[in-house]
């Protein structure tokens, strides 16, 4: 079936449809890892966006259980160059197209992706939709134009759970989670403003037991149910457009020990009073440099993220800056010098991507200790 | 951490000649690294054999040792050069081996010298295998069950163990020489004769089989700060148990989830960091279990590979030249990337392509080898195709090997329909060169994907990816034609079908198709290579063409030529070329001219985007030629320097009005087309030997028997003596003819009068139309008879008289202008009772080109495409023909030792993979650093064998007189001892295998023999022979099979006893 995806700057991709017809618009954005096509749909941080893979053949190894990262997929259209619909693995238990079939996601395949990329490069990240419905182009880029785009947009409130949950053996769990019958030595609460299911996996893992609350949960309920450390996670969008979320996190500063990442690392940036800035066309890969600026170490890192914490908006004397980009010389990573907080831009619980950096995750067990 | 400032001299060790197994890949990475350490400042001294290797171009080091790469050699350089450093991880197995020999002889400590990138401990934990394995314990890490053994009772007891069938594995060879996978005991004990053999410390280790496991690599990179990044995944499409070498091989991993891929990144990671590679890059080899992804660690190189070249090709991430700043002490992320600019080397490159790498066989020349494919590498060359999805790629890939099929499916060749279903099923489940082709034939005989996965162990996806190019082929059969329409036609030409493959479903022509094509306005687009998929600009032009939307190709408006390279490596086209392709571009920089390269072939230094201004990673067919000419519209394009490969595509490029510069289309077919050639010589009044070409077998024997036996015959247009055979008889010759007419059916046999005990001459020369200068005359050492690509020559002649040289040079200046040679040209000259003969004229860059320059020191092919953009040679001051006062030898290096079952004998056809260059201002020495550096050790003292047929025996009298003289004992078989005896020699006798015990290879066991000399006729040779030469061969022993051979053999003794081989380096001989 013939699909249409028009970008609000007027230009037109041409593809075809693997999950049957539909109509929807998002942010476009690319992402230039070679695998993780599953981890990357079921990250909430993607939500409201189209991701285009730069990597041409998408499907190969099918689905699997284990590879979700949340329990639904979060971008509202994913391009590709070649949908494999005979993946090969053992653990495959369903193809892609199934996949995103299942949860109403429109699958584009046959597009010129290196070309989307090369202008999204150019023009920046653009609202953009995707139509097998309607094939007129003047049409849909009038649509495109008009679609609501990401800015301002607390696209939290829309991933976030709506009510607490534990991370068991078994995955999620419903509930309390500090009074099961074997509790982890430390206990974390994690915020989920869209988080990924390898955070709390990769804490678990460290003998955390860890509680997942909604982002809308106030710090005195955080505090109440005395923790050891903070989680703030990853999670989609604007961070400037949350509501609330930077005054909890204000609330709990130096209270508890704290790690973020991603926008997580973002809300921190803003309650310590900084601000934060648009990247043209973001990081979403499994392949950025970043360096620790304490042991001048290399990592290879997985990210997703359009904004960026404002370095100069910081106080210096108050946070430290830990990590950096090699690429652009961004700011990946900071500390707070006088309360227990630390924070990183990427994705240091990788799934997809490298595992370079979950040392942080041993950061943090060891703030816990202290 | 800036670079080093303690360390100003460094030597690094090459590879040495192409051998199956160590390609051209070794000259790609090791002249990025020199050229990077020079831009460092270092000072580079240089050691390399190989005098066809870009490196060894007297510009390239500060100072260039061709000598032969012994730990004797080595040491004698640096006593003279005294480096600070050597670094040994680039010149592959040889360059690491001989840096262990080296250390091992405790010259490393006694000059000071620091072994950079890998010390010693590393290479050997790396490489021997307990240690290896004892490694990968240590990290948690699984290899399989193994034992390492050094008799064959130990084997035969570990054997029990492990079960059957187990891998046998040597340690410390090249390409896994010697190894194999053994099915029963008999077979266990034959790989673990050869193997303990072969093996540099007797050390074998036989493990569990992981035959049917998925295979991948993984190139690391480590700085000295420990950041360690992967440059690429590679996963084999042939499942475990063939080499990865002759495995079809796609970058990047395609069948592996984030997960698992990630598992073997972490391993990669911990292994570089355990074994202790310091700096540089390694490869790690894993196994995966299909059926639940069970992680096995293979086996690591801690050095550049040829995986690592593919790598560099595949990703645009120039390995070997981060290696060498790194070995230097900079970090990853001080070292920019030379294609975004804006980042540096520290990330790992993404693709948003898909690389398929083909191997090259060349079993075609060796009939009698098997061509089934184990752990033992026997691919010559290789080719790499990009495309934006597999199936272009693997299309792409298949009709850049140049073996007459366009693609998977639609041509003719590798027909297999009348194959027996359960032959068909052996083919499919056993390796071998052509499975591809019966996977083909499988599908078309409705074979299901888990059929043919049961039978190949290939992973499903690489078989539905296939099937989905059969289903199309099947598709444009059924359609035809007429159902062409755009929208098809973009579909089958995105799914990378050929136009030729096209054209033969449809039953219609190429041009057909181009014209159909034209006018749906169907033409390929140019992506870049850019390590990032975009996420960079990228400012190096390193394009690939697919069909898609937008094109990144941006032609200048500057004057340009493309020049067209060579393709994959094979027997007769290899190294030689690129080197003449390399040396094109790098004179159209010099005078201002854009270059353009257009090759497929991932070992060269041709396809390093730094070597030209552009580069297009195509296959050499009319059809993607075509479109890159369009798209760029060059003022010239240069066909003359990449071998046959391009030359065949003259005629048809010519046609469509492509502006070929040089020698004219016309000139070289004149010069190859027989009759008009045969009219050509007459005008000049110059003498071939009678000849006559034959297009029935009738019309042959005809013709043989008018010129009288014996006879060489061959086909037309070939290259490397493809199929050329000298035949004594009428019978030999009409089973030839039965044989060879399908070679190639569109060109007529070529029958010319064999010159017996004839000189033969190369003579490489340079014209511009006016002037004509001699670039070298080469004599050949052996009689005419063998093929020039295998016999070892000398330049300057040694035994030539004045006259004759002078004669040469008046008919070569005489034919250069007639065929208005602009460029180069090689002639073939015999010299038989003082008369001058021409046997083939070639107005096109030859083999030995690399070799004329290196001896003379004059850059031949760099003047040649100077003279073909226009220049003349008075202007580039090129007018005189260079005299040395040294002599250059030329020695062949052959495949032998890869190929059991294969005679050692040369004929007219070549077989030699490579060449070596003696240098020397003595004769003697010069012919015998040629032999040590082709690995033919020379005997000082002991046994010479001689086993001579018929004449042989009178012309070797002297020789056996020389070698008593000198203190060798001299033992012969019946005929050749009496002769001797009878004529002043004491030889004892020794009898042939057939004459029973103790015999010829009772004796070669024991040690008893030094040198064998063995001489037979024609090509059907006894069986004694045979095991005489193939025992030498297993036991390594110097063997002569020419009396030629013999004598210079004599002369390198001689000379050798009064005085010892001493180094020095090129730019000292033309200072």
């Amino acid at each position: 079936m013939k699909a249409l995806i028009a970008l609000e700057d007027g230009t037109i991709f041409e593809g075809i449809s693997f999950t049957g017809s539909g109509e929807t618009s998002g942010e476009i954005v690319f992402n230039t890892g070679m695998s993780g096509y599953q981890e990357v749909l079921t990250d909430p941080s993607y939500k409201g966006q189209i991701v285009t893979m730069t990597y041409p053949l998408i499907g190969n190894y099918g689905v699997n259980p284990r590879d979700m990262e949340s329990k639904t997929i979060h971008p509202t259209a994913f391009l590709i160059k070649e949908y494999q619909d005979m993946p090969s693995n053992f653990q495959s238990t369903g193809t892609l197209g199934d996949f995103l079939k299942e949860y109403n996601i429109l699958g584009v395949e046959g597009i010129d992706t290196r070309a989307l990329t090369r202008h999204i490069r150019v023009a920046g990240a653009l609202k953009g939709i995707v139509s097998t419905e309607d094939l007129d182009p003047e049409s849909l880029i009038a649509k495109a134009k008009n679609s609501p785009g990401l800015i301002g947009r607390d696209l939290v409130r829309e991933v976030t759970c709506s009510l607490p949950y534990g991370w068991t053996q078994d995955g999620p769990k419903d509930g309390d989670n500090f009074s099961t019958a074997s509790p982890g030595k430390y206990k974390v609460v994690a915020m989920d403003f869209g988080l990924k299911y390898n955070q709390l996996r990769l804490l678990a893992d460290r003998g955390c037991s860890v509680q997942v609350v909604p982002a809308t949960t106030p710090a005195d309920t955080i505090l109440a149910m005395n923790p050891d450390g903070i989680f703030l996670s990853n999670g989609p969008g604007d961070p400037a457009g949350i509501e609330g979320v930077v005054e909890t996190v204000q609330a709990l500063l130096g209270k508890k020990p704290i790690m973020g990442i991603c926008l997580g690392h973002q809300i921190l940036g803003l309650a310590y009073g900084g601000s934060t800035y648009k990247l043209k066309f973001g990081h979403r890969g499994s392949n950025q440099p970043v360096k620790d600026l304490a042991t001048g170490r290399i990592e290879i890192t997985s990210q997703n993220h359009g904004f960026c914490v404002d370095l100069n908006s910081l106080d210096q004397n108050e946070v430290e800056l830990t990590h950096v980009n090699l690429n652009d010389g961004s700011l990946e990573g900071m500390r707070h010098k006088k309360h227990p907080a630390f924070s990183v831009q990427h994705h240091p619980e990788n799934a997809p991507g490298p595992h370079d950096s979950e040392y942080l995750f041993d950061r943090f067990i060891e703030m816990l200790k202290a | 951490m800036p670079k080093r400032t303690d360390i100003k001299k460094i030597l690094i060790i090459g590879s040495g000649p192409i051998i199956i197994s160590q390609g051209c890949e070794f000259d790609y990475s090791g002249t990025q690294a020199v050229k990077a350490l020079k831009e460092e400042g270092y000072e580079v001294v240089l050691i390399n054999s190989n005098p066809a290797t870009i490196m060894t171009d007297p510009e390239i080091a500060d100072r260039t040792y061709i000598e032969p790469i012994t730990a004797e050699f080595v040491a004698k350089i640096i006593d003279r050069e005294r480096p600070d450093a050597l670094l040994p991880t680039l010149g592959g197995q040889t360059g690491l081996n001989t840096a262990i020999k080296v250390a091992e002889l405790g010259v490393l400590d006694k000059y000071n010298v620091e072994l950079l990138g890998a010390d010693i401990d590393v290479i050997k934990k790396a490489e021997g295998r307990d240690s290896f394995r004892e490694a990968m314990y240590k990290i948690g890490l699984k290899v399989p069950e193994s034992a390492i053994v050094h008799t064959i009772d130990e084997a035969k007891a570990a054997c029990e163990q492990i079960g059957f069938p187990i891998i046998v594995r040597p340690s410390f060879t090249l390409g896994g020489t010697g190894g194999g996978v053994a099915y029963n005991s008999h077979e266990l004990e034959e790989l673990c004769t050869v193997g303990l053999d072969l093996s540099l410390n007797t050390e074998v280790m036989i493990e569990r089989s992981l035959l049917g496991w998925k295979e991948y690599e993984l190139e690391v990179m480590r700085d000295k700060a420990d950041n360690v990044v992967i440059i690429c995944s590679i996963e084999n499409m042939d499942a475990m148990g063939v080499h990865t070498g002759d495995s079809i091989t796609v970058a990047p991993a395609q069948t592996l989830t984030d997960r698992e891929y990630q598992m073997m990144r972490d391993a990669s990671i911990a292994i570089i960091r355990e074994i202790g590679v310091e700096t540089g890059g390694s490869n790690v080899q894993f196994a995966v279990n299909p059926a639940d992804g069970e992680l096995m660690v293979i086996e690591m190189n801690p050095r550049v590979s040829r995986s690592s070249a593919l790598a560099s090709k595949a990703t645009g991430f120039p390995i070997a030249k981060i290696a060498a700043k790194l070995a230097v002490g900079y970090t990853l992320d001080e070292i920019r990337n030379d294609i975004t600019r804006e980042t540096y080397a520290a990330f790992e490159p993404t693709i948003d392509y898909c690389v398929v790498k083909f191997p090259r066989f060349t079993f075609e020349k060796f009939p009698e080898a098997d061509d089934t494919l184990s752990t033992a590498m026997k691919s010559v060359g290789e080719t790499m195709a990009i495309g934006r999805t597999f199936k272009e790629a693997f299309q792409k890939g298949l009709r850049s090997l140049e073996i007459g099929c366009f693609g998977f499916g639609g041509h003719a060749m590798f027909e297999l329909s009348s194959m027996d279903q359960r032959d068909l099923e052996l083919k499919l489940k056993t390796p071998n060169s052509e499975r591809i082709f019966a996977i083909h034939e499988g599908f078309q005989r409705q074979m299901s994907i888990e059929e043919l996965y049961e039978l190949t162990a290939i992973d499903p996806w690489f078989l539905y990816n296939l099937k989905q190019i059969y289903d199309t082929e099947v598709l444009i059969k059924k359609i035809g034609f007429s159902g062409l329409d755009r929208d098809f036609l973009r579909k089958v030409k995105q799914l990378g079908f050929s136009d030729r493959q096209i054209a033969y479903l449809t039953k219609t022509s190429e041009d057909d198709i181009l014209e159909m094509r034209e006018k749906e306005r169907q033409k390929p687009v140019y992506k870049l290579v850019d390590t990032c998929a975009a996420e960079f600009e990228a400012y190096t032009p390193y394009y690939y063409s697919t069909y898609e939307e937008e094109d990144e190709s941006r032609p200048s408006e500057k004057r340009k030529i493309m020049i067209l390279g060579g393709g994959p490596n094979r027997i007769g086209q290899g190294i030689e070329f690129d080197y003449c392709c390399v040396h094109a571009s790098f004179a159209l920089r010099e005078i201002g001219i854009e270059s353009i390269m257009v090759n497929s072939n991932p070992e060269t230094v041709s396809t390093d985007y730094d070597t030209s201004d552009k580069l297009y990673f195509e296959p050499l067919t009319r059809e993607d030629v075509l479109h890159i000419i369009e798209k760029e519209q060059p003022n010239g394009v240069i066909v003359q320097f990449g071998g046959q490969t391009p030359l065949n595509l003259a005629v048809p490029l010519a046609k469509m009005n492509v502006p070929i510069i040089g020698t004219s289309p016309d000139s070289i077919d004149r010069a190859e087309d027989r009759e008009r050639f045969q009219k050509f010589l007459q005008k000049l009044n110059l003498v071939q030997p009678d000849n006559g070409t034959a297009r029935t077998t009738d019309h042959a024997m005809e013709i043989a028997k008018e010129i009288g036996y014996p006879v060489v015959v061959r086909p037309s247009y070939v290259l490397g003596g493809r199929a050329m055979r000298i035949v004594y008889n009428e019978r030999d010759l009409k089973e030839y003819m039965t044989t060879a007419i399908n070679v190639s059916s569109e060109h007529p046999i070529l029958i010319d009068k064999f010159l017996k005990e004839a000189i033969e001459v190369d003579v490489d020369a340079i014209s511009d139309g006016e002037t004509v200068v001699i670039g070298g005359i080469m004599q050949h050492i052996e009689e005419a008879g063998i093929h020039s690509g295998d016999s070892a020559c000398v330049l300057p002649p040694h035994s030539l008289s004045k006259g004759t040289i002078e004669q040469i040079k008046e008919a070569t200046r005489a034919m250069a202008l007639e065929l208005k040679v602009i460029g180069l040209m090689n002639i073939q000259y015999a010299i038989k009772d003082d008369i001058l003969y021409i046997l083939e004229v070639n107005p096109r860059a030859s083999r030995t080109i690399p070799f004329v320059s290196k001896a003379t020191g004059v850059p031949l092919a760099k003047l040649a495409t100077k003279v073909m953009a226009g220049k003349t040679l008075s202007e580039l001051g090129f007018t005189e023909e260079v005299h040395v006062d040294h002599y250059a030898v030329k020695e062949a290096v052959f495949p032998f030792d890869r190929f059991n079952n294969v005679d050692t004998l040369l004929g007219p056809e070549m077989k030699s993979t490579g060449e070596v260059m003696g240098l020397d201002k003595s004769l003697g020495l010069a012919f015998a650093k040629s032999q040590v550096a082709a690995g033919q050790s020379i005997p000082s003292e002991g046994t010479v064998l001689f086993s001579m047929r018929g004449d042989d025996k009178k012309t070797i009298l002297p020789v056996a007189k020389q070698l008593t003289e000198l203190g060798f004992s001299i033992m012969g078989t019946k005929g050749t001892a009496q002769y001797l005896n009878d004529n002043g020699v004491t030889c004892t006798k020794i009898n042939k295998i057939s004459e029973g015990r103790p015999h010829i290879l009772d004796k070669i066991q024991d040690k008893q023999i030094q040198w064998i000399v063995n001489t037979s006729r024609g090509t059907r040779t006894t069986e004694d022979s045979y095991s005489i030469r193939r025992a030498a061969l297993n036991y390594h022993l110097p063997y002569t099979t020419t009396t030629a051979g013999a004598e210079f053999m004599t002369m390198a003794i001689t000379t050798l006893k009064k005085q010892p081989m001493e180094v020095k380096s090129v730019q000292e001989y033309f200072e």
